[in-house]
């Protein structure tokens, strides 16, 4: 076995949640909660958490604004989010390739 | 080893179901270009019941009854191709399971909707004016234009659709006389043809 460079796994991105959040938010700039619950198919609280701790982490950005009466939260990946989320798929996959 | 598979096809999934409007329906296309051919039939027969020769290419003063007659032709070839469009591609979302009002889907019709509603009040004006011949190279230039540009957030194959319209269109433009013929190419064959391709390929 050949020493693959597990280093570049990121936890913060192991969850399928999060995966789907950052795959999203890679390919389109500000998307509201609505969409990305519908594209998941995940309840609010379970995709609330998850967004928490990745706006945490600092890899996505939110934004929150009234359309009429009804907030709406969007959510955009910051460039160190992409980067980190880059890497990751990177090191996804060498793993596969080398696997 | 396999969940990290299952990873990278997810994120692929996800990165294309989010960024694309995949549940555009090629029997959307197949139906629009349908309702278009016989849309370009009643034209034929009512300019010939007034005998009216199109091919002439002249600036024409139609009369009243004729232009309220084309326009109302007109008017309902159009609900019945969106009618036809929508259907198809609902029916297509229900099936795929996926919204159908998505960021992706709104990407799509916004793209679109600049050249084809300032197109709509171009051939208003075009028609004010009794350029009559030059209806359906306006058409054919915008309806082009908006699948050029809507093409990013959708089937690629929708920007070859628009690269042949705005040819059908420039064509049209310089053979004013044949303009229904190309509109009904571009309208009517070009969406049968494209249809029956896409449906066939993303089935």
């Amino acid at each position: 076995m050949k020493d693959i460079d597990i280093s570049n796994i990121n936890k913060d991105f192991e969850s399928r949640v999060r995966l789907g959040i950052m795959s999203i938010l890679m390919v389109n700039e500000w998307i509201t909660f609505t969409d990305v619950k519908q594209m998941l198919e995940l309840s609010d609280g379970n995709l609330a958490s998850h967004t928490t701790a990745l706006e945490n982490k600092k890899y996505i950005d939110v934004r929150k604004a009234f359309v009429g009466r009804k907030p709406e939260t969007s959510y955009r990946a910051t460039t160190e989010g992409k980067l980190s989320f880059q890497k990751h798929i990177e090191a996804l996959a060498a793993l596969i390739g080398k696997g | 080893m396999n969940k990290y598979e299952n990873d990278i096809t997810h994120i692929r999934q996800m990165m294309e179901r989010s960024s694309t409007f995949i549940s555009l329906s090629g029997l959307s296309g197949v139906g629009a270009g349908l309702v278009a051919l016989v849309g370009c039939l009643l034209t034929f027969y009512i300019l010939g019941e007034h005998q009216i020769d199109y091919f002439d290419g002249k600036p024409n003063y139609y009369s009243y009854e004729v232009i309220m007659q084309l326009a109302a032709v007109a008017i309902a070839t159009l609900i019945f191709a969106i009618a036809s469009g929508i259907y198809f591609t609902v029916q297509k979302s229900k099936k795929l399971g996926y919204p159908l009002w998505s960021s992706a889907t709104r990407n799509t019709v916004n793209a679109a909707s600049v050249p084809l509603v300032i197109g709509g009040l171009f051939c208003i004006i075009v028609t004010w004016h009794h350029l009559f011949y030059l209806v359906a190279p306006c058409m054919l230039i915008f309806y082009g234009l908006a699948l050029v540009s809507a093409a990013k957030y959708t089937h690629k194959d929708i920007f070859w659709l628009g690269l042949l319209q705005l040819v059908l269109g420039i064509l049209a433009a310089i053979f004013v006389g044949y303009g229904l013929i190309f509109w009904g190419i571009g309208f009517g064959i070009l969406h049968i043809i494209y249809g029956i391709l896409i449906h066939q390929k993303y089935k």
